[in-house]
């Protein structure tokens, strides 16, 4: 028969109704967060990633370019963060090189939010988006369904509850570079200590109108020490039960032997 | 992305899902309203957007402008009130280029309705679309979940207007002085952020006449009594 077969979708949809829930995606759980400071604008990130229970990086990178004046921080899915900043990213630069002007940050935030939209949320990916265009500092953040929000300081992640209470508790208006680095990397530290889905190292990017410092690891608070003993366990630990000598004259008993002469040893086929 | 349990399957196997809102969607249970009065016309609304039990937003501008005096309130999802709202407000500039003069506030009432109706079943967006144009003054419509237009004196939406049908029928009055309306919007909100669990924040407001737009904006530190910005 020709043509499509949506025998799946329905059942699926028998599936799903009767509760069976859909498979999980690798997710990112995760705590990002941003601040507007006087004269520019941070974001910052941990860089554990997790499928499951299982930490499958303990030091990935969770701030991704958009464009050199624009950075974003990525929660959610793993992948779908990656390649909408990708692509994002790309048309981004596309439109700066046909406008003949700078990228907007709005532009950004824009583009992300109707890609977004149209995928219902299928795409999940959660966003902080923060730059400085000639129009000014901005900073926002890109929820999966296409909503966004502007405020002068955002969380997002499993650990945006932690690091909130940091910057609920700590913030306040006009903050100088490096009282905003500052708050930025201990609201991350309140998600790495606080929440399961995040930990490992702080990354921290600063975004000014003359340029952008990202600081990779800027702070590490998990470093693999050296093992205080040796676990290895000494030799006769195990009992053995047990012994059987066969020697090399009665292998032919248990596998058949082949003996190679030096003209089968050149027809071998080897790597150069 | 998740779903919800929610769901059933019918006899003819067409799959239902009773869930309006897709789980770990940002959701406006919302305050908001809109009122005529002698000048023009006034608009109002909390400030609190929620996924699930957490706030996501504690200062949140649900009064969207889609022309210079037509603005709109927003209720229900985050995405789709936004997504609807930019839309008109590209419709609505193109307008004013074309005719080489301001659209009214019904022409903005239908084209949100045609985009509201044409989508429904993929949309949760409650809407109040409130303006002041030159042929008929300040004007109310609302756009509920179906995608009905209705012309009203005033209107109150979102899960905390349940509480002040009451108050806004026993306290609102045609043809109010500016001050007095400002204050019936106020005292509204504050009992409707009172008894709402999902409305709070401060409270936002936009007066809109002939002199143009004016915010307003009230906090909760002084109980809403003091005009900030």
């Amino acid at each position: 028969m020709p043509g499509f077969d949506f025998s799946n979708y329905n059942r699926n949809a028998a599936l799903h109704a009767r509760g069976v829930p859909l498979p999980k995606a690798t997710s990112t759980g995760t705590t990002i967060v941003g601040c507007i400071y006087e004269g520019g604008v941070v974001i910052a990130a941990d860089t554990r990633a997790t499928s499951g229970p299982i930490v499958a990086d303990k030091n990935c990178e969770k701030l991704h370019y958009i464009a050199s004046n624009i950075w974003c921080a990525g929660a959610g899915t793993a992948a779908d963060t990656e390649f909408t900043t990708a692509l994002i990213s790309s048309q981004l630069e596309l439109h700066a090189l046909s406008t003949g002007r700078k990228a907007r940050v709005v532009t950004c935030m824009t583009m992300l939010k109707q890609h977004l939209f149209r995928y219902q949320g299928h795409i999940g990916a959660y966003l902080v988006v923060a730059g400085v265009d000639p129009t000014g500092t901005h900073l926002f953040t890109v929820h999966a369904h296409g909503s966004t929000d502007k405020l002068p300081y955002v969380t997002m992640g499993s650990g945006s509850l932690a690091a909130m209470s940091v910057f609920e508790t700590q913030w306040k208006a006009s903050l100088t570079r490096d009282e905003a680095v500052k708050l930025c990397a201990d609201a991350i530290e309140a998600g790495i200590w606080n929440d399961l889905g995040s930990g490992s190292n702080v990354d921290v990017a600063v975004i000014t109108a003359d340029k952008t410092t990202l600081m990779r690891n800027y702070i590490k608070p998990n470093e693999r020490t050296q093992k205080l003993r040796s676990y290895a366990f000494p030799k006769g630990t195990t009992a053995v039960l047990n012994e059987k000598i066969i020697r090399k004259a009665d292998l032919g008993n248990f596998v058949s032997v082949h003996e190679l002469t030096e003209e089968n040893d050149d027809k071998m086929e080897v790597d150069t | 992305m998740e779903f919800g349990n929610s769901g059933s399957l019918r006899e003819d196997g067409i799959h239902l899902d009773m869930d309006r809102l897709k789980k770990g969607e940002v959701n406006l249970g919302t305050s908001i309203m809109a009122v005529t009065f002698k000048d023009g016309v006034i608009l109002g609304a909390d400030s609190r957007t929620t996924t699930g039990a957490y706030i996501a937003n504690r200062v949140t501008d649900k009064l969207t402008q889609v022309h210079d005096t037509i603005w709109c309130c927003r209720s229900g999802s985050a995405a789709d009130t936004q997504a609807v709202a930019d839309i008109v407000k590209y419709q609505l500039e193109l307008f004013a280029m074309t005719n080489g003069k301001p659209p009214t506030t019904q022409t903005a009432g239908a084209i949100f309705q045609e985009l509201c109706y044409a989508n429904k079943d993929r949309l949760t967006a409650g809407l109040i679309i409130a303006g002041w144009d030159e042929r008929h003054g300040g004007q109310v419509y609302s756009i509920p979940l179906g995608g009905s237009l209705h012309k009203q004196p005033y209107s109150i939406g979102g899960s905390g207007s349940t509480y002040i049908y009451g108050f806004c029928d026993a306290n609102w009055r045609e043809g109010m002085e500016e001050a007095d309306a400002v204050g019936f919007v106020k005292d509204a909100l504050k009992e409707a952020i009172k008894w709402d669990g999902s409305s709070g924040g401060v409270i936002r407001m936009v007066v809109l006449t002939a002199k143009g737009a004016d915010r307003h904006l009230y906090l909760p530190d002084t109980d809403y009594r003091v005009r900030h910005e």
